[in-house]
């Protein structure tokens, strides 16, 4: 029944339109507006049959898509095919306005007239309106001081509760899960040996039974070959086997360190690099976390690394410096 | 209308009278006049598709173990924010529509905003009576880059976790405060112990679209007090407007603008994917994914980020300014501040006009102004390409790092060259309008009324178009 219904109704709605075209009525009067109302002086009235029924035509086939996308959402059709149809009906519909618009509605250009903004007449009486809050009053300045000291306390009272939103920067900040003998353990929770370190790539790990998702937890561990590294002489015996570790969370802006550049032809790059893929800070694993490229000012902290029974990879203490972004005052080493 | 209706709300409202003034309201015809027209009508399909999305997602960051049908992270650990994400992409009816389009309506609200702005600024629309609506404008802008970053970040990605880093970072950069605002706002420590999701959250559905909407009811109010401006042409003068009558013209032409920009970007939500969220994978902080680009209204602040030499101010052992807050707060605030002083730095630098305006210029009317305007547009467009340097390495093969000392450079070379080239083309093109036998002999030939033609010596150069 649907189908044949919707023909028929369709076919009765262009023999309307094709049979029966209603003669334009009257013009109506242009009425004469104030000035500040737009009168036209261009008018242009009548619309074409074949304009007609395209804006029939737009109507209808917007009609036919949106009952496409209610058919589609019930057959849990592939979204590409619930934004067309939903496209086509809004389109559809947006076309036929546009048309009208242009085309079967009266065209018009009118002229207003702008109306006057300022009111300078009206500037004494709104003076004198204002200034006559302070009439027969004598103690101005005093009443004037002690609302001052009202709302500046009011707006103090209603901000401290802001500061329930967290904690100062401070301690905590200082603070990580390394401690002198905490074990490696790699992203399943293992603990890492020495042996679990390749050359020419890197190794995520977190101290054991710590918070992975704390800042200070997650390092990047690297072999490199002992007679390259050139660390600081206090770190001499940071890197059992050249095994380095560096906090993973960039000194800059707190991305995680997900990039190791190892040379594997000397001539274009010499040097080892860990790098952050955010804003492409680059640091130097022989030498400390030192800055090679990009846009980081401080050095990785580094972890000093001992290695327990069995090559064990533990922590020799805590990181050289504080890690993460950098604050006002934070220590640059 | 049913002139019963009509007659029910007038004897009750007192609508009759403003109505018919109403509808004969004139706005001027202008194709540039629609840019703001698509902005307002994207940000309607934001509240539409954003409420559908709010039925379904879950402000949570509590852990959840995903059991839905994307077989490569099924028994992963996720949150509840980024799994209803996925129930809403995969699951829920034109749920993946309604999430697509709302963040393709965001990137064009974002590109209607901005091109709306360089019209405003090079036509000088922004003169007397209109600066107030104009410092509207440019804090919407500002609204709109906060909200669409928001947005992103709560779905709890990878690249919306790596944002949210970089956002600490930046607020920790702040001189004195900025440790402090940055615990405060994420409850302590990155990645904080979870307020920030609900915090994101309100800001995101509630505080943030309810400033705009109602800065957009004063933007509109505004322009009906003032009427709109209008170029020079036939009549237009200060004291007129010319244009289609609200009723039926401009409505329906308006109406049919609205529908063709919601098509749009609903054909863009079902047909072009955007942020597919299942790819990057849930946000852990010591992950990262090479080669991510945020949404394309942040790569002026990433590009930046990415440009800035390695310089801190250090006093001894101290940090006291951190890089992020050159790139990330002290440029946004250049920038700003610049688009919200121009109409008083103009005024004293450029024009020491103190008159209204309510016939625009053209870009060539005021030379300096647009040699300054595209300067000044050219320099953040030249920090934003900075920002794809890593994607412009891989379809060149330029090294990063080479890149990155050209762009330093561009930086300062690229808005002179566009301040002089500009310049000189907006002076040229008035002079040629003031003259216009300036360098051209020919002459202009007219068909007569009884088909023959005949030649005109000296053209009429009375006025430009």
């Amino acid at each position: 029944m649907s189908r044949v219904g919707r023909a028929l109704l369709l076919v009765l709605l262009f023999w309307r339109g094709l049979r029966a075209p209603r003669p334009p009525g009257p013009e109506p009067a242009v009425e004469e507006g104030g000035p500040e109302e737009g009168r036209p002086f261009r008018r242009e009235v009548g619309a074409q049959r074949r304009d007609e029924l395209l804006v029939a035509g737009l109507l209808l086939a917007s009609a036919a898509a949106s009952a496409a996308f209610i058919a589609l959402l019930f057959a849990d059709a592939d979204p590409r095919l619930l934004g067309l149809s939903l496209a086509l009906a809004v389109g559809l519909l947006g076309a036929a306005l546009g048309l009208a618009s242009r085309r079967l509605v009266p065209r018009e250009e009118a002229i207003e007239q702008r109306p006057r903004l300022a009111h300078p007449e009206a500037l004494p009486p709104v003076r004198a309106r204002l200034g006559s809050v302070g009439q027969g009053v004598s103690r101005r300045g005093l009443l004037g001081a002690a609302g001052v000291a009202a709302g500046t306390a009011l707006a103090a009272a209603v901000a401290v509760p802001v500061t329930a939103l967290g904690p100062a920067v401070g301690e905590s900040i200082a603070q990580t899960p390394w401690r002198r003998g905490r074990r490696l353990v790699g992203e399943n929770g293992k603990p890492l040996r020495a042996g679990d370190i390749p050359a020419g790539s890197f190794v995520t790990a977190f101290p054991e039974g710590a918070d992975k998702r704390e800042l200070g937890s997650a390092v990047v561990v690297v072999r490199e070959d002992p007679e390259r590294l050139a660390l600081p002489p206090e770190r001499q015996d940071w890197a059992p086997l050249g095994i380095v570790a560096y906090s993973k969370i960039c000194t800059h802006a707190g991305c995680a360190l997900a990039m190791y550049r190892q040379p594997l032809y000397e001539p274009t790059s010499d040097q080892p690099g860990i790098a952050c893929p955010c804003h492409y800070s680059v640091f130097d694993p022989r030498t400390g976390g030192t800055v090679l490229a990009g846009p980081a000012a401080r050095s990785l902290p580094q972890l000093p690394l001992r290695l327990g029974p069995g090559g064990e990879l533990r922590a020799g203490g805590g990181f050289s410096g504080p890690i993460g972004p950098s604050w006002w005052g934070v220590r640059k080493t | 209308m049913n002139s019963d209706a009509l007659r029910f709300l007038d004897e009750r409202l007192s609508t009759n009278r403003p109505l018919r003034k109403a509808l004969r309201y004139v706005f001027p015809d202008h194709w540039s006049f629609m840019l703001g027209e698509v902005a307002l009508y994207s940000f309607l399909v934001l509240v539409a598709t954003g409420t559908f999305l709010a039925l379904f997602f879950e402000p949570s960051l509590d852990p959840r173990v995903y059991a839905g049908p994307f077989e490569p992270l099924r028994g992963r650990e996720v949150s509840a924010a980024y799994e209803s994400v996925l129930g809403l992409s995969f699951e829920v009816p034109a749920g993946l529509l309604m999430r697509q389009t709302h963040h393709w309506a965001a990137d064009v609200f974002l590109v209607a905003i901005v091109l709306h702005l360089v019209r405003i600024f090079f036509t000088g629309a922004f003169r007397k009576p209109r600066e107030l609506n104009y410092l509207i404008g440019v804090t919407m802008l500002g609204l709109a880059v906060l909200e669409g970053f928001l947005g992103y970040s709560l779905v709890d990605d990878l690249l919306s976790g790596m944002g949210l880093a970089i956002a600490y970072a930046v607020a920790m950069s702040i001189p004195l405060v900025g440790g402090d605002l940055a615990h405060l706002t994420w409850g302590g420590e990155f990645p904080g112990s979870g307020v920030i999701q609900s915090r994101l959250y309100i800001g995101h559905v509630f505080v943030i679209p309810a400033v705009l909407a109602g800065l957009i009811a004063l933007h509109l109010a505004s322009i009906v007090r003032q009427r709109h401006t209008q170029f020079r042409g036939g009549l237009e003068s200060e004291d007129n407007v010319i244009g289609t009558p609200l009723w039926p013209g401009y409505a329906l032409r308006s109406a049919a603008l609205a529908l063709l920009t919601a098509a749009v970007l609903f054909g863009l939500g079902g047909l072009v994917q955007v942020n597919p969220v299942w790819q990057w994978g849930p946000y852990e902080p010591w992950q990262a994914t090479n080669g991510a680009q945020p949404d394309w209204y942040l790569g002026w602040l990433i590009g930046g980020l990415r440009l800035m030499p390695p310089v801190e101010i250090v006093i001894g052992d101290f940090t006291l300014v951190p890089n992020p807050f050159f790139a990330g707060v002290l440029f946004p605030a250049v920038v700003f501040g610049v688009l919200y002083l121009w109409p008083w730095l103009e005024q004293r630098f450029i024009t020491r006009d103190l008159a209204s305006h309510h016939l625009l210029d053209r870009p060539r009317d005021n030379p300096r102004r647009t040699a300054v305007g595209a300067a000044f547009f050219s320099w953040v467009v030249t920090v934003f390409a900075a920002g794809a340097a890593d994607r412009f390495f891989l379809s060149t093969g330029v090294s990063y790092n080479t890149q990155m000392w050209i762009f330093r450079a561009a930086v300062f070379v690229v808005p002179a060259v566009v301040y002089v080239v500009a310049g000189r083309v907006a002076r040229e093109l008035r002079a040629a309008d003031r003259h216009p036998l300036r360098g051209w002999s020919g002459a202009v030939v007219r068909r007569t009324e009884a088909g023959g033609f005949s030649a005109d010596e000296a053209p009429d150069a009375s006025r430009a178009p």
